[in-house]
């Protein structure tokens, strides 16, 4: 396998697990993790088609990661606080229990 | 087998800080009903770096030239490439040394102190990390890399301090030591940053194109910036901010007591070895830099004189406080305090060795202070103790050995020579003698305050209301004592005038045995004793009859009045800070939500009640014009459409997964039809 293979064999696997995580927990904390590690997916493969690619020197690849890095940890900081009300309205972050928007 | 270990060095080297941190990892991953194995697995990993480490130190042991080991290129960025690596000298080499050695007891201490904790294995994990990003800070050849092990350590440390997270004060208490040391990383990176936009490199030694190598420190003492200082005295006051977050220096060592919330052996690990060691460290790393210019330079200045002012305040505060634990944490303050001052003081080699000795006997107290108060069921308030030196009479000879040390008793122990070595730097220093005032009179209050512990928890009677039955503790808890205490007593060995191996050997040189060194310092030694039996008559004086009844206020309390209860509040820093800082936060947060309140709500108010206002009015024309005909369709639609809405259950994860299917479907269906 080249290196760009197994890169994007593992960012598919990251991305993979973190969509399990986000579709399978319970726990709103838990999908936070999972959205980011799905996020962190992505910027591998940023990295990995930047490195094996025709590595422009403007370094775009880690631009672009250092950009979704810093929004990542914003939308970290939002999902918490969000979370956070969440617990302090209904004391749970389990999502089945969230379904007031139920038709 | 020192000649056919070394060139294996640098290598093995890396192992140092890997192993504990390859365990720490792998526990992760392990259930908490694993405890057992995460504890060996620790214990083991950290047992083989020791061995790793002492064999450096052997090979460190001949003076020769720093050795830099080939550093690692991290990534290339453009032109720019970022390298690591490892540094074996006698500075890095004696703090790895130390560091595994005295962590490995606190390990195995931990077993029989932690047995009955849910959370065992998870313990043991934070504990290897913590020692692996210590151990990664004293080796590292970059300050780049000890930057980043930097910012470990204080995870750890936030970590630990808060293990016990279901109590709300362990949870404060570990946010306020992971912000409050935030205040001075944000200085340490800030000054990292400066340096290496002045010099284009951030490694220690390389070849001479080093940061700490003379074609770096030149261009440093070159270039001058605000107020006339030089851009390395700047930087160095950068760094020296963030050596004062992490070694609890005043005005940021308020964490560093509220610390106590963790499990004892944690305090242990982070007042001896691997927490606020790595200040200090970093200072005598850097050292270079702070002295860059010669003479009496702006941050070795402002070193001294910080650490002068944090030996005696915290001293002061110790005299005051009745917690066990406290009491020993004010003292490491009131010690970091001196190590800053021989730093300050161009005494690299003094402030060491107190760092090293201290490593051996404040993990000693703390970890005797853990026998204790496993004795006690949990009790720490020494008011309460009293005569315990009979039923614990093994943990009180520990505790006695760590005790002299630390309060300077003569001769013996090791706390006492290299307290001597500190104050005989900060003796002759040229910026003047006010450090060296407040070091000594740090140290008489440090036999003081040591010696009312003492008298008040293992001499005399039992107090009432008090303990009930104090027990000795299992020798798991008892062997790690013994250990560190002949440490204490035996280190004293490299440290006197008439042989100072240790210090020569930091400087690069080798030691002469001289035994008419000691007349010349005799003047600073007399000193010495003096004030170590000043300090502890008078405190003989005063606690050697303490009261049957443990509610009795403290016999100081009456005579200093008003002064004892500021001492007693640490002459109120936190509230100064819950003033200053917090409230006005609290202040402005009071404000938005005010204004919210006030202004929006209102508004929303009023447009609210507009567009209900115009709804009701087309409701009414739609009630008695148009709907008549229809609502009988209506409700037949709903009561089909009824079927329909309970697939909107209102669950996101189910709504997500019905996307991912159709996508699925649709990705399918694409490829089929291309592939036609």
């Amino acid at each position: 396998m080249t290196p760009l293979a197994m890169l994007l064999t593992l960012s598919s696997l990251m991305f993979t697990l973190g969509l399990l995580a986000v579709l399978t927990r319970r726990n709103a904390i838990l999908v936070l993790v999972g959205i980011e590690l799905m996020l962190n997916a992505a910027n591998i493969n940023f990295i990995g088609f930047w490195r094996y690619g025709p590595s422009d020197p403007a370094l775009t690849g880690p631009m672009f990661v250092l950009f979704s890095i810093a929004i990542a940890a914003a939308e970290a900081a939002v999902g918490l606080a969000i979370i956070l009300m969440v617990f302090r309205h209904t004391r749970s972050t389990d999502l089945n229990k969230l379904d007031s928007l139920h038709g | 087998m020192v000649e056919t270990l070394t060139p294996h060095l640098p290598n093995l080297l890396w192992w140092v800080p890997l192993l504990p941190l390859i365990a720490g990892g792998i526990i992760a991953f392990l259930p908490d009903a694993r405890g057992r194995i995460a504890s060996k697995l620790a214990s083991g990993a950290l047992f083989v770096s020791c061995l790793i480490a002492l064999a450096a130190l052997a090979c460190s042991l001949t003076p020769k030239e720093v050795e830099a080991f080939a550093p690692l290129t991290w990534f290339t960025f453009g032109d720019v490439a970022l390298k690591v690596g490892l540094l074996l000298d006698p500075l890095s080499a004696s703090m790895a040394a130390m560091v595994t050695f005295v962590a490995l007891w606190i390990f195995i201490y931990s077993t029989g102190y932690m047995a009955d904790e849910k959370r065992f294995g998870r313990f043991f994990g934070f504990l290897s990390l913590f020692c692996g990003a210590m151990l990664m800070v004293v080796l590292s050849n970059s300050l780049l890399l000890l930057f980043m092990a930097w910012e470990l350590v204080g995870l750890a440390s936030y970590l630990l301090i808060g293990f016990y997270f279901e109590k709300p004060s362990a949870a404060a208490a570990a946010q306020k030591a992971f912000i409050t040391t935030r205040v001075g990383d944000m200085a340490f990176f800030l000054g990292m940053i400066w340096l290496y936009s002045q010099t284009g490199t951030l490694l220690f030694y390389d070849g001479g194109n080093g940061l700490l190598e003379s074609g770096a420190l030149a261009s440093l003492a070159g270039t001058a910036t605000i107020g006339g200082l030089s851009v390395s005295a700047a930087a160095g006051l950068l760094l020296l901010v963030g050596a004062m977050g992490k070694s609890g220096q005043v005005p940021l060592h308020t964490w560093l007591p509220d610390a106590m919330e963790g499990p004892t052996p944690v305090s242990a690990l982070i007042h001896a070895a691997t927490m606020v060691a790595a200040g200090v460290f970093m200072v005598a790393r850097t050292h270079p830099i702070f002295a860059n210019g010669g003479g009496l330079t702006v941050p070795l200045t402002a070193c001294a004189w910080v650490g002068g002012i944090t030996a005696l305040y915290a001293a002061l505060v110790a005299m005051a406080q009745t917690d066990f634990k406290r009491i020993l944490a004010y003292s490491t303050v009131s010690q970091l305090g001196f190590m800053m001052v021989a730093l300050g003081t161009d005494g690299v080699a003094a402030g060491m060795l107190h760092l090293i000795c201290h490593a051996f006997f404040k993990a000693l107290l703390f970890l005797s202070a853990g026998s204790v108060i496993h004795g006690c069921h949990g009790e720490q308030d020494i008011r309460k103790m009293g005569g315990l030196s009979k039923p614990m009479r093994r943990t009180f000879i520990a505790y006695a050995i760590g005790m002299m040390a630390l309060s300077g008793f003569p001769f013996l122990f090791s706390g006492f020579w290299s307290k001597e070595g500190i104050l005989h730097s900060a003796q002759t220093w040229a910026g003047g003698y006010g450090p060296f005032l407040l070091a000594a009179s740090a140290a008489l209050l440090t036999a003081f305050y040591m010696t009312r512990q003492a008298l008040l928890v293992f001499f005399g009677e039992p107090r009432k209301p008090g303990v009930h039955h104090p027990h000795e503790s299992p020798s798991v808890m008892l062997v790690p004592l013994y250990v560190l205490a002949a440490g204490a007593v035996l280190l004293s060995l490299i440290a006197t005038p008439i042989w100072p191996w240790f210090e020569k050997w930091i400087d690069g040189e080798s030691a002469v045995f001289d035994s008419g060194a000691l007349s010349h310092g005799l003047g600073l030694i007399a000193l010495s004793l003096g004030i170590v039996t000043v300090g502890v008559g008078a405190s003989w004086m005063i606690y050697r009859k303490p009261s049957e009844n443990s509610n009795a206020p403290d016999p100081l309390a009456g005579k200093l009045g008003p002064l004892w209860h500021f001492l007693e509040r640490a002459m109120g820093f936190d509230a100064l800070y819950e003033k200053a800082i917090i409230g006005p936060l609290a202040f402005f947060a009071g404000g938005v939500d005010m204004l919210e309140r006030m202004l929006f709500v209102p508004l929303m108010g009023m447009a609210e009640g507009l567009i209900k206002g115009f709804g009701r009015l087309t409701g009414a024309t739609d009630e008695s014009g148009i709907n008549r005909g229809f609502n009988s369709l209506c409700s037949e639609l709903k009561n089909r459409a009824a079927s329909a809405s309970r697939s909107q259950s209102g669950r996101p994860q189910a709504y997500l997964r019905s996307i991912g299917l159709g996508m699925s479907v649709l990705l399918i269906l694409y490829f089929w039809l291309s592939a036609r």
